[in-house]
């Protein structure tokens, strides 16, 4: 493979550079180049991107690789293949792993094998408390010295007010965000499904927002008196958009994230029980879905994530309250989201793809997500009108949990290049 | 009209025009349990499966006794006595049934929609005898045979649903089937166990005994699960009777021919008072002895059965 490399007469669409026009890429040493001179381009390798969208490699802050311990359902390398088939080149992994991610070495584990086995860059999260049981603080700082890049309970949300005010505390003098997954237990105890009209006929547990609402609320007000960066992960509820607005107005050093599963879905999607639909938190309903795509309009939410859970068919096929949450998120992530953001909601793709690019980079500060000059040369190339089906061909997940499982969407990865290498073209893996 | 469904899921996707061929089949047997032979041999040769994985006297008896009254042979499963307690899958339970050769499975489940669950793995069919808080069709269908014993119709009654609507399968399958037959239905009782949303399944919400008794043809009592609430929804037993509770005095505020049903089992002393449940107003035990018409005629029907067969060996 050449070191070399120009991507020609692509829509090359970069936002954070205000860059949207048709023109070349050029890539020399791994990164991004000005130019290259006239010799550089006769021995460049040329692709052709004529009528696609070239952008920065695609940024994804929550996704679930399993590993370690739970590499049945997927692995560093495989949850790696499934980011590069969707094109990003970047992921956060979250750290509800088995062990749990609250200790340095098992930090180390993964660096070493995502270092090893990966296509995309991946960087890890550490727990906020020892085995994510919301009691005592994990080691934060060795956390941070083995290299997580934001700080999470993803999945168990620290329920004890004295101990995310502390864990907010203590993670600014680091620098580091605090990632929360916004549920109050009290309210959601075994509950399995939006609190709702589709609670009450389906006679399913019901999670009212409010349990999230009230979290959200809780971090903000944490977040002002500690002055710590909250990221609020997948909001699902009207009230959580609307208190996120509130905190804004206020400055309060608040984010969030929502997920394309979320944007498109509600929870009349379980009314045959679909455990494909079933994920925490919950599909809401229409009214909070139009507000989570309305938030993003107007920044009150600031990012879109995957939330990638893989769960394997024999764990998912099962009686509704049995099954796990989460669904994949990888692959489908990009044509989902410009469905229905660009194709419902009117919302230009340049910000669709700022939300999946240099925003969620921001926002745990990796170097990835531009197109700047000297940038690694980190890129997708997507086609917005391509269509593609979800199916076993599709799919570089180990698990096969899609609610679009069959479906055709539109909005399809051409290619995925990792600092400058190319890891996904023509629907394979070529890392 | 000719009865096409293999399973019994719920009442929810049966039109009118199914619940009512329901009725005339069980109203055959009905008959046929009068006489001093009450057997049948419509189901001899048959195999049914009662897999029931969660507590059950009176739903498993009627099943049982349905069952044999067809002739078909019947095993039941118990939770307790069940590989479940293994960790072995519904879906692999059930395979495994079916390669035994069961002609039909009969599932009681703590898991809202399991029957369908089940219903979409098997062949055989698969009939719902209660799935968590969802559907307990059978119980409907034999509560509105009950109420039509009574009255010609259902068309413009008023049903009252009293007590723990927000955990009842009993509520939801009524709720449906009284609709759909034209009855005018009133859920009632604490808004922790009676919240506001069961109004977009058509229903009345109402907090107030008083009212919610007032004008009622019929009230449907229904048991506290205390298997099913967490403590939380209402601050005591004795809090709930004094609320909630029907006693004599209050059975005044119904009008005189009105019925009194539950589906059992009773919390005497809770949700209706001794005297009252075993006075002349309360159809309880008919509600019990129609379970077996009823679910003979499910079993009948779901197995292939056809209406002009039956009433050829009734007469």
């Amino acid at each position: 493979m050449s070191s070399l490399r120009i991507i020609t007469n692509g829509r090359i669409i970069d936002p954070k550079n205000d860059r949207d026009e048709v023109a070349d890429l050029y890539i020399k040493d791994g990164k991004i180049a000005e130019s290259l001179s006239d010799e550089e381009i006769q021995n460049a390798e040329t692709t052709n991107a004529k009528g696609l969208v070239v952008c920065p490699g695609l940024v994804d802050v929550h996704v679930h690789l399993r590993e370690p311990g739970q590499t049945h359902k997927e692995t560093i390398q495989t949850g790696s293949w499934a980011a590069a088939a969707g094109g990003f080149t970047t992921i956060v992994c979250m750290p509800n792993t088995n062990p749990a991610a609250d200790t340095a070495g098992t930090i180390q584990y993964i660096n070493d094998a995502a270092q090893r086995d990966a296509v995309v860059h991946v960087y890890p999260t550490g727990c906020i408390t020892q085995g994510r049981l919301g009691e005592k603080l994990a080691p934060i700082g060795s956390l941070k010295k083995a290299g997580v890049v934001a700080i999470t309970d993803d999945g168990d949300c620290v329920q004890n007010n004295e101990i995310m005010r502390r864990a907010l505390e203590y993670c600014k003098m680091f620098d580091l965000p605090i990632m929360d997954h916004c549920q109050d237990m009290s309210l959601t105890e075994n509950a399995v499904i939006n609190e709702g009209e589709w609670s009450i006929r389906l006679g399913l547990k019901g999670w009212p927002a409010a349990a999230e609402d009230i979290i959200v609320a809780r971090n903000a007000l944490l977040s002002e008196l500690t002055g710590a960066h909250v990221h609020m992960q997948h909001i699902s509820s009207a009230g959580a958009v609307e208190v996120m607005r509130r905190a804004k107005l206020r400055n309060v050093n608040v984010t969030a994230e929502a997920t394309p599963h979320h944007l498109a879905l509600t929870d009349a999607c379980i009314k045959d029980y679909d455990t494909n639909c079933k994920m925490n938190p919950p599909l809401r309903t229409e009214a909070d879905r139009q507000a989570l795509i309305e938030g993003l309009r107007d920044g009150t939410l600031d990012i879109l994530a995957t939330d990638h859970a893989p769960h394997t068919n024999y764990e998912k096929d099962k009686e509704f309250d049995y099954a796990p949450f989460g669904i994949l998120g990888s692959e489908t992530c990009f044509a989902v989201s410009q469905q229905i953001l660009c194709g419902e909601a009117g919302i230009p793709l340049n910000d669709v793809i700022a939300w999946l690019t240099y925003k969620p980079a921001e926002l745990v500060k990796l170097p990835a997500g531009t197109l700047t000059p000297g940038a690694p040369a980190d890129v997708a190339i997507l086609d917005p009108e391509g269509t593609w089906t979800v199916n076993e061909e599709t799919i570089f997940s180990k698990s096969q949990n899609s609610p679009w499982w069959g479906d055709e969407l539109t909005g399809k990865t051409v290619a995925t290049i990792v600092a400058g290498k190319t890891v996904f073209e023509n629907g394979q893996i070529v890392g | 009209m000719e009865w096409t469904r293999k399973d019994l899921i719920g009442i929810e996707p049966l039109s009118r025009e199914e619940i009512e061929a329901i009725f005339t089949v069980a109203s055959g047997f009905k008959r046929i349990l009068g006489r001093s032979v009450k057997k049948v041999p419509a189901l001899r040769g048959k195999t049914i499966v009662n897999l029931f994985l969660e507590p059950s006297t009176r739903t498993k008896l009627a099943f049982e006794m349905a069952a044999s009254r067809l002739s078909a042979d019947v095993i039941t499963v118990n939770a307790d006595a069940s590989s479940f307690v293994k960790g072995e899958t519904l879906k692999d339970t059930a395979r495994n049934i079916c390669a035994l050769n069961a002609d039909m499975i009969v599932l009681r489940h703590s898991a809202p929609g399991s029957a369908k669950y089940l219903s979409e793995i098997v062949d055989v069919p698969v009939i719902n005898a209660g799935d968590g808080s969802h559907e307990h069709p059978t119980q409907a269908l034999l509560d509105n045979f009950t109420m039509l014993e009574h009255f010609d119709s259902l068309e413009g009654k008023k049903v009252t649903i009293l007590g723990d609507i927000l955990f009842s399968r009993v509520a939801r399958s009524n709720i449906f089937s009284l609709t759909k037959l034209g009855a005018e239905v009133t859920v009632a009782g604490p808004a922790t166990l009676v919240p506001k949303t069961f109004e977009s399944m058509g229903v009345k919400v109402v907090h107030d005994l008083k009212t919610a008794l007032a004008d009622a043809d019929v009230v449907m009592l229904l048991r506290i699960q205390h298997e099913r609430q967490s403590s939380t929804h209402f601050p005591s037993l004795g809090e709930y009777t004094s609320m909630f509770g029907i006693n004599k005095a209050r059975a005044k505020w119904l009008k005189p021919e009105a019925l009194i049903m539950h589906p059992g089992p009773i919390n005497r002393g809770v949700e209706i008072d001794s005297e009252l449940a075993d006075s002349d107003r309360s159809v309880i035990l008919e509600q019990v002895t129609n379970g077996i018409a009823t679910r003979m005629a499910v079993l009948y029907l779901c197995t292939g059965g056809s209406m002009s067969a039956l009433e050829n060996s009734a007469e």
